[in-house]
C-alpha cells in the first residue's frame, strides 16, 4: 500500500509543501541572510557581517526599549490573565445557573479581530482618561496598562475555556474521596484539582506566553508605539525598523532574527517541561 | 441544596453577572458612539444619544461609504473562505501523506513543518513579501496560497496526530478492491478526518478573517481586507477623521463575527481546545 501512495506524492504532498517552501522556507533562510547584509531590497545585499546586530543592542536605542517594555508586558499580562481566569473556571465549573451564558459572553472577545480590539479599548480609555483631560499618548504607563486590560480582556475568555475542559477532567470520585476523608474545600484544590490540572496550566502559561510576546495589531491600534515610541512592543519596532526608516532594513532583519531567537527558546523551554510533565504522569 | 451552598452560589451569580457586565461594556460603548453625531463623541462618549446628538444610521452609511467596507468585507470573504478550503484539503493530503508513507524525506517535512508553528512573522515578513510579488501572488486569490504556506504548519500537525491513531484495516481493504489512493483518501479517509477538520477550518479562518499585517503588506491599500480598511480608515489627514463612521465600521466588522460565533459557538470552542491541547 506504502508504495502506490509514495507515486502520488505530486498529489497528496506536493501542493501544501510547495506552498509551504515559497512562503516560508525560502523566506526564513533569505532572512537570515539578509540579517548580515545592507539592502534596501531583497536584490541588492551587500554582505556587512554582524553589523547589523551591533547597531540594533547599541546605536538603535528603541530594539532594548521595545525588548524590556514587551518583557514587563508579558511578565504582568501572563499572571493577571492566568489567575483570573483559572478562578473563572472554578467558578464556572460549579453549576451555578447560567454558566454556559457567562461562558459565552467572556470567551467572545477571543473572536475579535487585533486591530478592531485595539481601537475599541483606544475609545474606552481615552473617554476614561478624557475626563481628566488626559488621552491614552499622554504618558507611557497608559499604554501599558491598557494593553494589559486589552489582553485580559482578549486572552481570560480562552485560557478559561482551556481550564474549564482541564478541571472537568478530573475524575469526580476523587474529589469525592477526598471530601469523604475530610479534605477541606482549599485542600481539595490544593491536593487534587491543581496538580489534575498541571497540563492545562502549562499549555495556558505558554499561550499567554507567546501571544503576549508576540503581540502587534493591538499595539498597532491601541497606541501605534506613542508617545515617542516608548509603548512599541517587539513586533512593532521591528515593523517599524523595516518600513520607517529608509536603510535600516538589514537592522530590521537582525532585529527580527533575535525575536525568533527569544520566542524559539521559549518554545523550546515549554517543550522541554511538556515532556517532563508527560514522563512523571 | 443546603442554605449556605445557596448562598455561595447567589454571591457568585452576582458576581459573574456583574463582570458580564465589564465585559460587554467596551462593545456597549462602540454601538453607542455609532449612533452619535461624530462631534459628540470626543467631547463625551459616556453620554447617550439624545435629541441634539442622535444621528440614527447616518454615520453607518458615511461609514460603508467612506471606506469600501462592502467590497473589503467580500474580499476577506473569498479570502478567507477559498484559504480555509485549500487548507483542509491540501493539509489533510498531506498529513495523510506523511503518516502512511514511512521514509526520512517524510519525517524531515514533517518536522519542518512543525519548526515553521513557532517561527514569528516578522522574521519572514520582508523576504516573503519580496518573493511572493515576484511570483505575482500579491492579489486577493494570490494570497491564498499563500495562507496555504502559513496555515500549513499547524494544520499538518492536528491532521497527523488524528491519523496516526485512525486504523489503516479499513484503507487497506478499500486498495484492495482497487481503489487508487486519490479514491480511498476521499471516499474512505476524509469523512473520518471531520472532527479535525472542522478544528482546523475554524482555528485558520478565525486567525485569516482578522489577520492584518500580512493583506497589508500584500495587497495594499487598494485590495483592502476588513482589518486593512479599519487600519487606514484612522490614518486620514489629521483632524479629519469622521469618529462617528468609524465606530459603524468597528461595529459592522463585529456583527459578522459574532453572528457566527453565536451559530458555531459549540465547534469554536472545541476547536479551541483541540487546537490549544495539541498546539
Amino acid at each position: 500500500m506504502e508504495k502506490s501512495i509514495k507515486k502520488y506524492f505530486p498529489v497528496f504532498l506536493l501542493p501544501a509543501l510547495a506552498a509551504f517552501v515559497i512562503v516560508f522556507l525560502i523566506p526564513f533562510l533569505l532572512g537570515i541572510f539578509l540579517s548580515f547584509t545592507e539592502f534596501t531590497t531583497v536584490d541588492n545585499a551587500v554582505f556587512i557581517g554582524i553589523k547589523n546586530y551591533i547597531t540594533a543592542f547599541t546605536r538603535d536605542k528603541n530594539f532594548l526599549n521595545a525588548l524590556w517594555f514587551t518583557t514587563k508586558f508579558t511578565f504582568v499580562s501572563v499572571i493577571t490573565i492566568n489567575v483570573i481566569s483559572f478562578a473563572l473556571a472554578l467558578l464556572l465549573t460549579r453549576g451555578i445557573k447560567g454558566t454556559k451564558i457567562f461562558r459565552t459572553v467572556f470567551f467572545m472577545p477571543n473572536l475579535i479581530g487585533g486591530i478592531v480590539l485595539g481601537y475599541i479599548w483606544n475609545l474606552l480609555i481615552n473617554a476614561v482618561l478624557g475626563v481628566f483631560g488626559l488621552d491614552i499618548t499622554y504618558d507611557a504607563s497608559y499604554g501599558f496598562w491598557g494593553l494589559v486590560f486589552l489582553m485580559n480582556w482578549q486572552l481570560i475568555g480562552y485560557m478559561m475555556v482551556i481550564y474549564i475542559a482541564g478541571i472537568q477532567n478530573v475524575p469526580s470520585e476523587l474529589i469525592e474521596a477526598a471530601q469523604i476523608d475530610g479534605a477541606s474545600k482549599r485542600s481539595v484544590l490544593k491536593n487534587v484539582i491543581i496538580p489534575m490540572v498541571m497540563p492545562s496550566v502549562t499549555i495556558c502559561l505558554f499561550l499567554t506566553i507567546t501571544n503576549s510576546f508576540k503581540l502587534f495589531d493591538q499595539n498597532l491600534a491601541l497606541t501605534g508605539g506613542a508617545p515617542a515610541k516608548q509603548t512599541a512592543m517587539l513586533a512593532l519596532d521591528i515593523y517599524n525598523t523595516f518600513y520607517g526608516r529608509i536603510g535600516y532594513q538589514g537592522v530590521g532583519q537582525a532585529k527580527a532574527v533575535v525575536f525568533f531567537i527569544i520566542v524559539a527558546v521559549i518554545a523550546f523551554i515549554q517543550l522541554k517541561i511538556t515532556g517532563q510533565k508527560e514522563e512523571e504522569a | 441544596m443546603n442554605s449556605r451552598k445557596r448562598l455561595n452560589h447567589g454571591i457568585s451569580f452576582v458576581f459573574l453577572l456583574f463582570l458580564s457586565v465589564v465585559f460587554l461594556f467596551p462593545i456597549y460603548l462602540v454601538v453607542l458612539n455609532s449612533f452619535k453625531s461624530k462631534f459628540n463623541i470626543v467631547g463625551s462618549p459616556f453620554k447617550f444619544p439624545n435629541e441634539d446628538t442622535f444621528v440614527g444610521f447616518e454615520n453607518y452609511i458615511n461609514g460603508i461609504r467612506m471606506s469600501d467596507l462592502i467590497p473589503s468585507f467580500l474580499r476577506t470573504l473569498i479570502i478567507t473562505v477559498g484559504s480555509v478550503l485549500a487548507i483542509v484539503i491540501f493539509t489533510s493530503m498531506a498529513a495523510w501523506f506523511i503518516v502512511r508513507v514511512k521514509s526520512k524525506f517524510t519525517k524531515v517535512v514533517y518536522y519542518l513543518f512543525l519548526f515553521s508553528m513557532i517561527v514569528p512573522f516578522q522574521m519572514i515578513m520582508f523576504s516573503m513579501v519580496s518573493v511572493c510579488s515576484k511570483l505575482g501572488l500579491n492579489s486577493v486569490l494570490g494570497i491564498i496560497p499563500v495562507y496555504l504556506g502559513f496555515g500549513s504548519g499547524m494544520s499538518v500537525f492536528l491532521f497527523t496526530g488524528f491519523i496516526r491513531g485512525l486504523p489503516h484495516e479499513i484503507e487497506e481493504a478499500a486498495m484492495i478492491d482497487g481503489c487508487g489512493p486519490l479514491r480511498t483518501f476521499f471516499t474512505v479517509v476524509f469523512p473520518m478526518l471531520k472532527p479535525t477538520s472542522i478544528t482546523v477550518a475554524i482555528l485558520n479562518a478565525m486567525w485569516i478573517w482578522n489577520d492584518f499585517l500580512l493583506p497589508y503588506l500584500l495587497l495594499g491599500t487598494q485590495n483592502k481586507t476588513l482589518s486593512v480598511a479599519i487600519q487606514i480608515a484612522t490614518q486620514g489627514a489629521y483632524g479629519s477623521i469622521d469618529w462617528g463612521g468609524f465606530m459603524a465600521m468597528l461595529v459592522l466588522a463585529i456583527i459578522p463575527i459574532v453572528i457566527f460565533y453565536l451559530f458555531c459557538q459549540k465547534y469554536i470552542i472545541k476547536g479551541v481546545i483541540d487546537g490549544a491541547v495539541k498546539g
